[in-house]
């Protein structure tokens, strides 16, 4: 059994699973055009996956291996309404700029494959910091991709100018690409580029190898 | 494993946990229904104050609402229709449903809205002793990829722009999201809707040269949007002409609302 401390932190950069395992990357790109939605989405979504894994591993040995998946759905889908309802109680504005994300967090994969893939084998408590660790390391790509749009796309990091846009009387021309879903793609692109560079054991063998060029044989 | 597998202990699972899933967000929704419907009335308050150049964050939104009435229009007669309690009308359901709104012929829809709603709410600015100081109209019409829903506010005049705002739209960002733009929305203010009892308001491509003739009625077009801003004018032309709120305005500045 891993320590908490390595369920906790071996998602962020090791096992990331945006990164590694390419999972979550619908709402990594609808929300991060702005820092701060970003900021209350991966709070959203890391609590999610803490509780659903803390709630599946609970029940684990008494759920019916033919309707666990649907066990799980149900336990996710209660936990996302109930953030949502407090979303839309507490943070209006920002529930009103996720809009149906926040709905959305039901089918993220990264829900779904660690109550599959972690809490149905191991007990609550460990559970829970996979379900942490996994929600931190979503948050940490969502949160440096939000960061490179907004700054670039809009010249403001939360809000606050940071680059004066020519628009508004200041020097900076914005990308407008990076306000577009599309650039989250390159930037996720660019992430997993670089953090395969520093960690190469992560970078995946090739599929296929192309077969080493034979000169021409002039013909017999 | 393969007694958690049998019949009736997979019925008896699925029974408990959704008793308890179900109590548990039900309860969620109740708790917390009286906060969200206050944020969402909020919500509103502010888009109309926005709208109207009057929101001042330093005082609660609510206080500044005070001076604000909210009335029903009839827009076929253009006269208020004070036995519609604006609180419970919902204008954009009575948009759609036939028996509360009417077609528009394809040369009348300006704003491609497709039906107009029979009953409008407006918001009108009272000073203390009840003279009306300005008038906050609702507005929404297609650009390039949606319908935008905004006010426009007018002085009491009904002829003077005191402010335009969108509280919805989904154009593209930088381009025909620039309605949401502070600078652009400055420009409002002061603009003639009016010339000639014709609807001139609109948006012009490029700059408004200040020094021409028409440069009450124009303002600067959102640069790289063309359709979203020809969905601005028409909309505004749809609203403020004989279809939207003209007749309206006529029977308010003579009285006659």
């Amino acid at each position: 059994m891993a320590s908490v401390k390595e369920t906790l932190t071996g998602p962020i950069f090791k096992n990331n699973p945006i990164a590694l395992q390419i999972l979550g990357i619908c709402s990594a790109l609808a929300v991060t055009s702005s820092l701060k939605v970003t900021l209350v989405m991966c709070v959203a979504l890391t609590l999610v996956t803490a509780f659903a894994n803390f709630f599946v591993s609970i029940i684990r040995k008494q759920i019916p291996g033919s309707i666990r998946i649907i066990v799980q759905m149900v336990i996710i889908a209660s936990l996302v309404i109930v953030v949502d309802q407090f979303l839309k109680a507490y943070a209006y504005n920002i529930s009103k700029q996720l809009s149906v994300f926040v709905g959305l967090i039901i089918t993220n994969c990264i829900v779904m494959g660690r109550a599959e893939a972690f809490a149905m084998k191991n007990p609550p408590i460990p559970s829970f910091f996979d379900g942490v660790g996994n929600g931190l390391g979503y948050s940490v790509v969502l949160i440096a991709v939000a960061t490179v749009r907004e700054l670039f796309g809009a010249g403001k990091l939360l809000g606050f100018e940071i680059l004066p846009l020519v628009t508004e009387g200041g020097w900076y021309n914005p990308n407008g690409l990076l306000l577009l879903p599309p650039s989250a793609f390159f930037l996720i692109g660019g992430f997993i580029w670089v953090l395969r560079s520093v960690r190469k054991e992560q970078v995946e063998k090739p599929d296929y190898t192309m077969a080493s060029h034979t000169p021409l044989k002039e013909g017999v | 494993m393969s007694s958690n597998d049998s019949t009736a202990k997979t019925l008896l699972v699925a029974f408990i946990l959704s008793i308890v899933c179900a109590i548990f967000v039900a309860s969620a929704a109740v708790v917390l229904k009286p906060a969200q419907e206050a944020n969402k009335a909020l919500d509103r308050k502010r888009n109309i104050l926005a709208a109207a150049g009057m929101l001042d964050d330093s005082r609660s939104v609510e206080e500044q609402f005070a001076q604000v009435s909210t009335r029903v229009v009839d827009l076929r007669t253009g006269k208020f229709a004070p036995d519609i309690d604006p609180q419970k009308y919902d204008q954009r359901k009575a948009a759609k449903d036939p028996a509360t709104s009417q077609k528009l012929g394809e040369d009348e829809d300006l704003a491609k809205i497709s039906r107009r709603e029979n009953y409008a709410v407006v918001y009108l600015v009272e000073d203390p002793a009840g003279a009306i100081e300005k008038i906050i109209l609702p507005i929404r019409g297609y650009g390039l990829w949606s319908t935008l829903h905004g006010f426009i506010a007018l002085q009491s005049d009904a002829n003077t722009v005191a402010g335009l705002g969108f509280y919805e739209h989904a154009e593209t960002p930088g381009l025909g999201g620039e309605v949401d733009n502070p600078r652009w929305k400055g420009m409002w203010p002061g603009k003639k809707v009016y010339r000639d009892d014709e609807v001139a308001l609109g948006l012009v491509k490029g700059s408004v040269d200040a020094t021409s003739a028409g440069a009450a009625w124009q303002v600067d077009g959102l640069a790289g949007a063309t359709l979203t801003s020809r969905g601005v004018t028409n909309l505004v032309h749809f609203w403020l002409g004989e279809n939207g709120f003209e007749p309206f305005l006529h029977n308010l500045k003579s009285g006659e609302a």
